[in-house]
């Protein structure tokens, strides 16, 4: 008992540790639209906890309030005039209200996450396979498909603050780009090119998941970005892309 | 009205066979169902405790099983998404429940097609076994979700699976013959079986929820069951409906089978939430608050859910200019499901309350299903879904909405019509324990996974080693592990209740509830036929605590005071 009470008090003494539970509910953001999207969600927390609790607690007072004794007896309420079914109606148009609010909110956020892409000279191409990232960069002739592109394997170089562009495409069946971190999901569906993009705002390594069954090895479909800072990206590019800034402007100038 | 009321009474079949196995009789078909569903509902437990095990230890071999490996996880995931919608839920709340209490709670005799029935039960059985014979065949069972997503489904080169695929699709395929058989029944039954004075606004809200459900579902499945063909003719015929490579489009059967499948929720809901709207005025002792506006209600949410399904697919690829509509048809189906819980609340407000077990499941079903609403909002903006979608969060989500109309609901169903249904009581102190061992394990199985859900946890994930940022999430694991070990045993309590109360319950008088409706207007069970003589509706269903009456109940059969006074007359 005496225990309990020490732990009660040592939480009420953390004034901060609700808030830094909070704070641990989402894994870090590290993308710039990422914040928008958190944004949306705490809106939504707010208003349905409240809401929640509020309906929980009458609930449950009700039932304890209310328990059959010996000679009380329930109201008669049908709920059936206007008058009374303001009590249900009143707070519905409430929740309408605040529906609407959350679609408001969220629709906007939408619109910059998933319309058009601010503009970008950087782009990867993304192959999901089962089960494995193929991530192609289109070499020093800014070209797809021309000999000097660079692919690797599950790990994604990209500059920190910049916009990159993503092309998504698959050979086999629906898999999805997953970066918790950058709060960036979009299937990979075969068939088609999917684009998307993000903008990180801070170095470090986040790692991709698959999030959508793709067969026996989609739990290990495990893949990393790798955000640098513009030097270390400079360096990644100048080590692993070839040097060829002539041989590819030949090779375009006799095409 | 009427026609099927002044038909030749029939007699009672008397073999053995013709009157339990192959009957027409809708009580002895209901229990059918019910044997059925709590069947599947084993399969269904044992591949969550496989799972659960999988992942809180995922190096062991699992006690009763052994070693489990990345594809049969998938097959097993894939099993208990089926089995636990197809074949536990739908059979229970529609199978056993729609059909034992529609003749009953409208006044009629049987169903209006009682052979039909009989058909959709056997179909429906011939589904389940086709379903288990799957689970053993080479190749293994099907293992790409119980979404079956194209291209994985579709071509036996991305899964190994071969004749699993084919039975999983012919299992499905015949289930929704057999519930769209059940659903023209219930419906055709309704509105011409009901008895004298039984109005359309004087049913009981249970069968206006069963019928919603089945028109929803009439109206959703037809599509599904034409993708499920194309699903088919692409695995066997070497066709391309699903497959790029000759033409075709893998997001088709995601729009076919969301059209069908979000409606499908509704369809498991409704007859869910009809069974706490039956039990919670009787130990309530007060009307339902607003009874109409339940019926709106329930119409508004049977309509809208055809126009949220691509809510499922907001990452999918398809135009995400469709997003922001369909995230505002789904957040407004907060609106008539609000209306629904507030009324629920309000039904209890100033009630005179007796918590016997089927109040105690009816009332912990609304507490928790409001989690599961509440948390609805957060996946269907489109806009936090990005970070949601295939998450645990939505295991947790749908968890919430699908356990409490399906489990809570249906045991305050069990518990409510058991005397009804067998004759006899169920132990009141075995169902207290279940109700709180099944309340308590169930939250701590699912709130730990929203949790994970948070973290980004991908669903589906046979063994997370291999990610860094998923090591703090081993922990919720456990817990829920240990949660679902607690939650199935939890289960035994009932198990037990139900089978020595089939024995050596107390003998359950016709109406142990003092409740109002037709059903309890009869012997306990009912005799074959159902009614000695036709009732007679006079009244709405839920009239408890009417000022000035003699008693705090008064059937729908009672006669109002004018009537009575102008009988007396004569």
């Amino acid at each position: 008992m005496a225990r309990r009470v020490r732990l009660w008090r040592t939480c009420l003494n953390n004034r901060g540790t609700a808030a830094t539970v909070l704070d641990h509910l989402l894994p870090i953001n590290v993308s710039t639209f990422g914040g928008d999207i958190d944004h949306v969600f705490w809106l939504i927390f707010w208003i349905v906890g409240l809401w929640f609790i509020a309906a929980e607690c009458i609930l449950l007072y009700s039932v304890m309030r209310h328990r059959r004794k010996a000679g009380a007896v329930a109201a008669f309420w049908r709920g059936d005039t206007p008058r009374q079914l303001a009590w249900v109606l009143i707070p519905a148009f409430v929740v309408l209200c605040l529906d609407l609010g959350i679609d408001y909110a969220g629709a906007s956020v939408w619109e910059r996450v998933k319309g058009n892409a601010p503009a970008s000279n950087i782009v990867v191409r993304v192959t999901a396979k089962q089960f494995n990232w193929i991530f192609t960069y289109p070499g020093p002739d800014n070209k797809f498909g021309t000999a000097d592109d660079v692919t690797s394997e599950n790990d994604m170089h990209v500059p920190v603050g910049k916009v990159v562009h993503l092309e998504l495409e698959s050979p086999d069946v629906i898999h999805s780009f997953f970066v918790p971190n950058l709060r960036l999901k979009q299937d990979v569906v075969p068939g088609r090119t999917i684009r998307a993009w993000f903008e990180a705002t801070k170095a470090g390594t986040y790692e991709i998941a698959c999030s959508e069954l793709c067969g026996f090895g989609h739990y290990s479909m495990q893949g990393n970005v790798i955000v640098q800072n513009q030097a270390a990206y400079a360096a990644w590019v100048r080590e692993t892309w070839p040097r060829s800034t002539a041989a590819s402007s030949s090779a375009s100038s006799k095409n | 009205m009427g026609a099927a009321q002044v038909r030749d009474s029939h007699e009672q079949p008397a073999g053995f066979i013709r009157r339990y196995v192959f009957s027409t009789d809708h009580k002895v078909i209901a229990k059918q169902y019910l044997l059925l569903s709590l069947a599947m509902a084993l399969v269904g437990g044992f591949t969550a405790y496989l799972i659960r095990w999988q992942l809180a230890w995922p190096e062991t071999d699992i006690p009763g099983w052994g070693p489990i490996g990345p594809d049969n996880f998938n097959a097993i995931v894939t099993m208990h998404g089926t089995v636990m919608v197809f074949f536990v839920a739908m059979p229970f709340l529609l199978g056993a429940f729609g059909n034992f209490l529609i003749p009953l709670m409208i006044g009629a005799r049987d169903m209006a097609f009682p052979r039909l029935n009989l058909m959709s039960f056997w179909t429906l059985f011939t589904a389940s076994v086709v379903l288990t014979v799957s689970m053993f065949v080479p190749g293994g069972p099907a293992a790409a979700g119980w979404t079956s997503y194209a291209p994985l489904s579709d071509n036996y080169i991305y899964t190994g699976v071969t004749w699993g695929q084919d039975l999983w699709i012919l299992a499905v395929a015949l289930e929704f013959a057999s519930f769209l058989m059940g659903g023209i029944n219930f419906l055709t039954t309704t509105l011409n079986l009901r008895a004298p004075g039984m109005t359309l606004f004087r049913l009981p809200l249970l069968v206006w929820m069963e019928i919603t459900a089945a028109v929803v579902f009439l109206l959703s499945v037809g599509p599904l069951i034409a993708g499920a063909l194309m699903l088919l003719m692409d695995r066997k015929l070497g066709t391309s409906f699903f497959r790029p490579d000759g033409g075709g489009d893998p997001l088709l059967w995601e729009h076919l089978f969301w059209f069908f499948g979000h409606p499908e929720v509704y369809v498991v809901a409704l007859p869910g939430f009809g069974i706490m709207l039956e039990v919670i005025p009787v130990f309530a002792r007060k009307p339902i608050f607003g009874y109409r506006a339940m019926i709106w209600s329930t119409i508004a949410a049977g309509l809208l859910s055809f126009v949220v399904w691509a809510h499922h697919m907001f990452v999918s690829g398809m135009d995400p200019r469709l997003a922001t509509s369909f995230s505002v048809t789904t957040i407004l189906i907060s609106v008539p499901f609000a209306i629904i819980v507030f009324a629920m609340i309000a039904t209890v407000w100033r009630g005179s309350i007796d918590l016997a077990t089927p109040m105690l499941f009816a009332l912990g079903g609304l507490a928790t299903f409001l989690i599961g609403g509440v948390t609805g909002i957060f996946v269907g903006s489109a806009t936090t879904d990005i970070f949601l979608h295939g998450t645990y969060f939505v295991v947790a989500h749908f968890h919430y909405t699908l356990f409490p109309v399906t489990f809570f609901g249906g045991f305050a169903g069990i518990y409510y019509w058991y005397p009804k249904f067998f004759g006899r009581m169920m132990n009141e102190t075995l169902g207290k324990i279940h109700f709180y061992l099944t309340l308590v394990c169930f939250n701590a199985v699912f709130i730990p996974l929203f949790l994970a859900g948070l973290q980004g946890n991908p669903r589906r994930i046979y063994e997370m080693s291999s990610y860094d940022f998923l090591k703090p999430v081993q922990p919720m694991h456990l817990i829920a592990t240990i949660a679902t070990i607690g939650l199935l045993l939890g289960q035994l309590p009932f198990v037990i209740n139900f089978g020595y109360s089939l024995v050596r319950g107390k003998k359950a008088v016709a109406n142990p509830w003092q409740a109002n409706t037709l059903e309890w207007m009869t012997d306990s069970p009912p005799p074959h036929e159902n009614f000695r003589t036709v009732p007679i509706v006079c009244r709405d269903p839920y009239e408890y605590s009417v000022p000035g009456a003699s008693r705090d109940w008064i059937p729908q059969t009672e006669p109002e005071p004018a009537v009575l006074a102008t009988a007396a007359a004569e």
